[in-house]
C-alpha cells in the first residue's frame, strides 16, 4: 500500500491535504532534498513536485528518475506555471527519439 | 580494419562464425524490440502530454479558486478548516511488463466510499469559494493520478529505448562488421598457408624425382 504526498510550497499545496494527500510544505533546497530523500524511504508511490521546488532538487529527482517507484511529478505552483512539466515531457521523447519531432513547434 | 590480433586458425574461425550468427542473431531482436518500444512510446508520449497540459490547466484553475477562497477568510479559519482532513487516498502499485521494461500502473482508492466526502469543515464558517476550490482540486485527482502513471512510464521506456539503441547501433556497426573482417583475414590466410603447402609439397616431389631417376619432370 502507498501513499501519495506533494512537495512544494504551502501556499501552492495546501489544498491537496483536503484530498487526504500527504503534504511537505518546503522552502530551501536542502529542506527539498530532504524531504524528497525522507518520502522516498516511506513508500510513496508518486510525489507531486511544484516546479519551483524541484528546479531546485533537480539532481535529486534525476536519480529517481529511472527507478519505477516512486513516480516524481512535477505540477504547477501557486505563481504559475514556469513549463518544466512540459519541458521534462519533451525531454523523455529527445532521450528516445533522438530529437523532439513531436513536440517541436508546440508549446 | 586489422586493429584487431586474431590467430588465423580453424577453431578461431569456428568461433567467430558462431559469434557472427549470435550478433546478426541479436541485432535483429534488438531492432524489433526498438521498433516496438518506440511505436508504444510515441502513443504514449502524446497521452502523456494531453493528460499533463489538463492538469496543469486544472491545477492553474484550482489554485485560483483557492487564493479567492482565502482572500475571503481570515488566514487561520482557513487553516483550522484544512487542518484534519477527512478524506485519505491509498495508492495501490502494480507493475505491468511492457516489452521488458517495468512501467507501474497506479489504482487508488478513497478511504470513504464517497468521493465527494471531501469538506473536512462545516460549512458554517467558511467561505462558499473555498468549497469550490476543494471540489476544482478533487476532480482534476482521477487525471493527476494518471499522469503520474503515464509519465512515470514515458520515463522509464525512454530510458530504455536509448539503451536499445546504443545496443543497435553498436552491433550493427562495431561487432558484426569487426567479425567479418576477422572471418575474412582468417580464410584468407588459412587458404594462403594451403597453397603455400601444396607448392612446398610439388617442390619436393621434383627433388626427390631429380634424386632417384636424374631426370627433371616436365
Amino acid at each position: 500500500m502507498y501513499k501519495i504526498a506533494v512537495v512544494g510550497d504551502y501556499d501552492s499545496i495546501y489544498g491537496f491535504a483536503t484530498l487526504g494527500l500527504g503534504i511537505c510544505p518546503v522552502k530551501t533546497r536542502e529542506e527539498t532534498v530532504g524531504t524528497l530523500r525522507r518520502l522516498v524511504e516511506e513508500e510513496y508511490g508518486i510525489i507531486y513536485i511544484t516546479e519551483a521546488a524541484a528546479a531546485m532538487a533537480e539532481d535529486e529527482l534525476e536519480e529517481y528518475r529511472e527507478k519505477t517507484l516512486p513516480a516524481i511529478i512535477q505540477i504547477p505552483g501557486v505563481s504559475g506555471n514556469t513549463g518544466a512539466g512540459v519541458e521534462g515531457v519533451k525531454k523523455t521523447v529527445e532521450q528516445a527519439v533522438g530529437s523532439d519531432i513531436l513536440f517541436g513547434g508546440v508549446s | 580494419m586489422a586493429a584487431k590480433q586474431v590467430n588465423p586458425t580453424r577453431m578461431e574461425l569456428t568461433r567467430l562464425k558462431k559469434k557472427r550468427v549470435t550478433a546478426i542473431r541479436g541485432h535483429k531482436l534488438l531492432k524489433d524490440k526498438r521498433d516496438e518500444l518506440m511505436r508504444q512510446y510515441l502513443d504514449l508520449v502524446r497521452e502523456n502530454m494531453e493528460v499533463r497540459k489538463k492538469v496543469e490547466a486544472g491545477i492553474r484553475s484550482a489554485n485560483k479558486n483557492f487564493v479567492i477562497a482565502k482572500a475571503g477568510m481570515s488566514e487561520a479559519a482557513l487553516n483550522t478548516a484544512l487542518m484534519a482532513p477527512k478524506q485519505e487516498v491509498s495508492l495501490e502499485a502494480g507493475e505491468k511488463n511492457v516489452m521488458s521494461v517495468d512501467i507501474p500502473t497506479f489504482e487508488y482508492k478513497t478511504r470513504t466510499a464517497d468521493e465527494n466526502d471531501i469538506y473536512s469543515y462545516g460549512f458554517a464558517f467558511t467561505s462558499s469559494d473555498l468549497d469550490g476550490a476543494v471540489k476544482s482540486l478533487a476532480d482534476i485527482l482521477p487525471d493527476m493520478i494518471r499522469l503520474a502513471e503515464v509519465e512515470k512510464a514515458c520515463q522509464l521506456m525512454a530510458a530504455e529505448i536509448e539503451k536499445t539503441r546504443r545496443r543497435v547501433n553498436a552491433l550493427e556497426h562495431v561487432i558484426i562488421p569487426e567479425t567479418e573482417e576477422s572471418i575474412k583475414y582468417i580464410t584468407m590466410k588459412l587458404d594462403e598457408n594451403e597453397r603455400s603447402t601444396q607448392i612446398r609439397l610439388m617442390k619436393v616431389k621434383d627433388m626427390m624425382l631429380e634424386e632417384a631417376h636424374h631426370y627433371s619432370e616436365k
